[in-house]
């Protein structure tokens, strides 16, 4: 029996080798497509480039899109005499292109070897499909299918970025992700969600014979990788409110920026002027263009450009003195003309007085929150007026600025808001007072915020107390958004001290005219619009234009910042465009008393102020 | 000691040594090959991988030396226990403290050295069960003897499997042919067999597929165990064709109809196939228990026990297998195709083996290999540059020599008078068996990308200081042997 067994293994083991060596003979001897000898690259790569990811709106409308497109390769080793005016009139081409290329490839011969180079780039389909008809005459040369972006609709240039094919530096910083002739998202959404919308790309393996044709394919295709389209993206934009920001927006240099207070999701971010989405879809040869222009288009001003807040920012000082404990709704102040301290005054326009906290929002008198700075700064319970600045930048910090919000949005800036040690380094330590730093009060001086910072403090004041960081990208399919965008951010003020912000809001648009409230014409009936205007100091020429507003008061649906850059008044330019864009959102139209405005928005213009920089 | 005795000396069977010193030059030369276009130097070069291979067969012949002609060979029967401790421990010790090498934590790092406990894990194992089952009175048939010797493998191999290294726990599955021989039922190798195939019949075919062949085997095997074919023929022939053709059948039935909500569509071949068994089971259980039949109890509840494992193999394959040998698998079997380039690899290694042809490229010749297309090509992969450079002619020529190795190890293991060195020449022989077929088998697309070595050949010196030991210990054993028994 044992015998047996040693045996019956031996045999086994005999089994074992001749399965090895049958496999062996097989792929060795008779399995021919295994014949493959890599030093003549018999095997051909072909690239199959995956569709790129569609950008929806947050109503389903596709922002960006997908069309087909052709790349006309030449193989030059393959390429024989050819009729060269056939081939221009079919593709559109000047003869002299045509020699030049080839001459080229010709110089370049060693390099290209049996490579396939790329002669003309995005051919339409309809060219295209001329040239197949005739492509036998032509060997050597080949289309290679390519989709590109499509943009259906007018809105969001900036916003969208633009997709352009990578360089050396692009491949270089991105290890191994890239390769030449791949393209991506360099700016905008398209940059930010580029992992997302990107897909990833196949190649089909092709076999050349001994004389470099391509036979067959390999395998019957059985090694190839199809392309994995890239995921579409939902944007929390509205196309259609996004479309008529940009219409309000034209010939003005600024921004306006929207947000949905209950999620934190942005509507609207205009900044103008901008880039055309037609300009977009071929970024590469505008691109020039775009980089001598005088207006900066490609420079995203609603996330970038770090402007002083003026007014507006007398919501931030006040909730502080409330917190704070230094100032409370009841508080009254005097103004003649502004706040005298020393040979020095603050100026301010023409309005009754004393005035309490709600009337000083109304009416934005700038002497009362001078008071309000210096009572914060001269709080008995700090040691020292540093260490109160340094407590007010804290508060100041707590509402989002002075630092990046942390948006999904790529190159979101920070601004500034001062600290003791600022002001330590420009006067010296301890050798400046309330009253050298009192323009802070206003929103002037060394503040700076961008837009989004200002839409964000009229979301925190819509939701009476908080806000949600603001994001472009909706949860959709198959990309989820990071969990801190659900998370409520709450300001170190107590929500408690918001309503009577809120009430002041209310009555500066809603008083009437001859009430004294600075925002009487942003005011549109059963909107309940709160807003709070701004007149920005603008070293280059007239003041900015500011305005910020929410509505309804109660459960606000949107909160938007409009900053108008040489609009003078806050009630000029800013508020005009802010209220038109509430009553477009809220109601889908524009009120026939208020057609006015809208025409004269739409014409107005501006930019012949912006001087050149 | 006993240091060179010449009587010794000549008892060394001087066919193995041969076969050794052949395959670890041919290992030498293939991976100066495969690195050729890389790195140009000389074969000796230190900075290059065969000059570093050099100074590792060197070590490897010295060891070997050291072994035969210094080392007492009956120390390792007393050894073997001590040692075999101190090896799980160490094997243990490298999951906390190892090095992570590609996902695995199973490799000690000393400055330039590395090596991973698992290869010495082998020499100790293998030992172990010498010991074990050489002991006097020792019984495979014995529950408590056959427990031990099933810990003894199954402990070092479920800590590797910890290590994330269930490439080199497979090896040890191989002990199994040493307990065969040693008295384990053979019905316990089928049973294997039958587990593996249910399990990629289920994954390739369908449940039903591998429920249906089960339950043939199953009937099958008691019809010849009590010789009633014709009766098997006339019952149960019948019943299986009908059952193979029932999911064509309602494929065709599906196709007549296009209304979803049909009753048709809600029968599932399983279900019916699951209601016969039900219906059958209790009374051919009925009938072996009236005519006293236990081979056809175990029959019934070996075929419930592998219906059992057809269900489960999807969440096996799912849950229990880590991600890479899910795809490994996938790609092995055909139901995916190149997931994530896992089958690329083993594509160029066949193009590879493929291109070489009958008599091969000739030595350094080779284009697939030495221009970087195979992956691992000096270590797992090696035998791509012997297939290519060498052709047919020459990879069949080492895979002969392999086989001429084992076959003269476990035929000298058998005649030897010793227990304790015939089980542990088993052992050796069925090591290096699964390194071959396993690794071999890999590069030529029918088994799984494993990541284990070609003994003696493949660059790596843990590796082969572990091969060398094994082999060596059984060399010297068996010329002690031979020179007392004389």
């Amino acid at each position: 029996m044992t015998l047996e067994r040693h045996n019956r293994l031996l045999i086994g083991l005999g089994i074992a080798a001749a399965i090895l060596i049958g496999r062996l003979f097989v792929i060795q001897i008779v399995d021919t497509s295994y014949k493959i000898d890599a030093s003549n690259n018999s095997m051909v790569y072909q690239t199959i480039y995956p569709t790129r990811g569609i950008i929806h709106d947050r109503n389903g409308k596709i922002l960006v899109g997908n069309k087909m497109t052709y790349d006309l390769l030449v193989t030059p080793k393959e390429v024989e005499e050819f009729d060269t005016l056939t081939l221009c009139n079919v593709l559109g081409i000047s003869p002299e292109f045509v020699r030049e290329k080839m001459d080229e490839y010709h110089r370049y011969r060693t390099r290209i070897g049996y490579r396939s180079v790329v002669m003309l780039k995005q051919i339409p389909p309809e060219t295209y499909l001329k040239f197949a008809e005739v492509s036998y005459r032509f060997p050597g040369f080949r289309g290679q299918a390519r989709s590109i972006r499509e943009y259906p609709f007018n809105a969001g240039g900036n916003l969208l970025g633009y997709v352009s094919e990578v360089d050396k530096a692009y491949i270089e910083s991105h290890n191994g992700e890239y390769a030449s002739g791949d393209y991506a998202g360099k700016t905008g959404i398209e940059a930010a969600r580029e992992k997302e919308l990107r897909g990833e790309k196949g190649y089909a393996i092709f076999l050349r014979n001994s004389r470099n044709k391509i036979e067959s394919r390999y395998r019957n295709g059985e090694m190839d990788k199809e392309a994995i389209p890239g995921n579409d993206i939902t944007t929390t934009i509205d196309a259609d409110l996004q479309k008529y920001g940009q219409m309000l927006m034209q010939n003005k240099v600024g921004s306006l920026v929207a947000i949905e207070p209950s999620t934190g999701e942005i509507l609207t971010l205009v900044s103008s002027p901008g880039i055309d989405v037609d300009v977009l879809a071929d970024f590469g040869s505008h691109y020039n263009e775009i980089l001598n222009d005088l207006y900066k288009p490609m420079f995203n001003r609603t996330v970038q450009a770090p402007y002083p807040p003026g007014s507006v920012f007398k919501l931030v000082n006040g909730l502080i003195g409330l917190q704070e404990g230094v100032l409370t709704p009841e508080t009254e102040y005097p103004c003649s003309m502004g706040y005298h301290f020393g040979r020095n005054k603050l100026g301010c326009h023409d309005h009754r007085s004393p005035l309490d906290l709600e009337e000083s929002i109304m009416m934005s008198c700038n002497a009362y929150y001078c008071y309000v700075l210096r009572s914060i700064l001269e709080n008995g319970r700090y040691s020292s007026i540093a260490e109160a600045l340094d407590k007010w930048n804290e508060y100041v910090k707590s509402f989002g600025f002075g630092r990046k919000l942390g948006s999904d949005f790529p190159a979101e800036l920070g601004g500034t808001i001062p600290d003791a040690a600022y002001y330590d380094k420009v006067y010296g330590k301890n050798a400046w007072k309330a009253t050298n730093i009192i323009s802070l009060s206003i929103g002037q001086g060394e503040i700076g915020c961008t837009p989004l910072h200002l839409a964000n403090l009229c979301a925190t004041i819509a939701n009476r107390g908080y806000y949600y960081i603001p994001h472009i990208v909706k949860d959709s399919e198959h990309v989820s958004i990071d969990s801190k965008f659900r998370q409520r951010q709450y300001t170190m003020v107590d929500t408690s001290y918001f309503p009577v912000v809120v009430e002041g809001m209310y009555r500066a648009v809603n008083s009437g005219y001859g009430s004294g409230a600075t925002a009487s014409v942003a005011a549109v009936e059963g909107l309940d619009i709160c807003g709070k205007t701004g007149t920005a100091q603008n070293p280059r020429g007239d003041d900015n234009s500011v305005f910020i507003c929410f509505a309804p008061k109660d459960n606000p649906k949107i909160a938007v910042a409009a900053y108008i850059e040489h609009g003078s008044f806050g009630a000029r330019w800013a508020a005009p465009i802010a209220s038109l864009l509430v009553e477009k959102y809220l109601t889908g139209e524009i009120s026939p008393q208020r057609g006015y405005l809208e025409t004269r928005v739409l014409e107005g213009n501006l930019m012949d102020k912006v001087k050149a920089e | 000691m006993r240091l060179f005795n010449k009587a010794l000396i000549k008892n060394i069977d001087w066919w193995l040594v041969s076969c050794y010193i052949v395959l670890i030059f041919i290992g030498w030369m293939n991976i100066y090959a495969s690195i050729h276009s890389t790195e140009v130097a000389s074969i000796f070069d230190l900075a290059g991988r065969s000059g570093k291979q050099f100074i590792w067969m060197a070590a490897s012949i010295a060891c070997a030396a050291t072994i035969l002609l210094v080392i007492d060979p009956r120390i390792y029967d007393s050894l073997s226990v001590p040692v075999y401790l101190a090896v799980l421990l160490l094997l243990i010790a490298v999951i906390f403290l190892g090095t992570e090498v590609k996902g695995s934590r199973s490799w000690f790092e000393f400055g330039p050295v590395r090596f991973q406990p698992a290869e010495i894990s082998k020499i100790s194992t293998s030992l172990m069960l010498a010991t074990l089952m050489s002991q006097f009175g020792f019984k495979m048939s014995r529950f408590r003897n056959f427990a031990s010797v099933a810990a003894v493998i199954l402990v070092p191999m479920l800590i590797i499997i910890a290590q994330s290294e269930t490439g080199s726990a497979l090896v040890y599955v191989g002990f199994i042919f040493v307990l065969y021989r040693e008295g384990l039922s053979g019905w316990t190798i089928f049973l294997l067999g039958m587990f593996i195939s249910i399990f990629i019949l289920t994954l390739t075919v369908s449940p039903y597929a591998a429920i249906l062949v089960l339950a043939i085997v199953a009937s099958l095997c008691n019809t010849i165990y009590t010789s009633r074919m014709k009766r098997w023929c006339m019952y149960y022939l019948p019943a299986f064709v009908v059952l193979g053709g029932l999911p064509f059948l309602l494929d065709y039935l599906n196709s007549l109809t296009d209304n979803p909500d049909t009753f048709i569509k809600g029968i599932r071949p399983e279900f019916i196939l699951l209601s016969v068994c039900f219906i059958a089971i209790p009374f051919i259980l009925f009938r072996a228990y009236r005519t006293r039949k236990p081979f056809t109890l175990l029959a019934v509840m070996a075929f419930i026990a592998g219906v059992i494992l057809s269900f489960s193999t999807e969440f096996i394959f799912d849950n229990v297998l880590q991600d890479h040998q899910r795809q490994r698998i996938e790609v092995l079997l055909g139901m995916k195709e190149d997931p994530t380039g896992v089958g690329y690899n083993v594509n160029q290694s066949m193009i590879a083996i493929g291109s070489g042809g009958l008599l091969g490229k000739g030595f350094l010749h080779g284009t697939q290999t030495t221009y970087g297309f195979v992956p691992e090509q000096s270590t797992d992969f090696i035998f791509c540059t012997i297939g290519e450079e060498w052709g047919f002619v020459g990879a069949a020529a080492v895979i002969m020599l392999y086989v001429f190795m084992i076959a003269r190890i476990v035929i000298s293991a058998e005649k030897s008078r010793e227990a304790f060195t015939r089980i542990y020449g088993y052992c050796v022989a069925c090591c290096i068996f699964m390194h071959l077929f396993i690794n071999i088998g890999m590069t030529m697309g029918i088994m799984p990308v494993i990541g284990i070595p070609l003994p003696f050949i493949s660059y790596g010196g843990s590796s082969l200081l572990a091969f060398t030991i094994l082999l060596f210990i059984f060399i010297a054993l068996k010329a002690n042997e031979n020179h007392n028994f004389r």
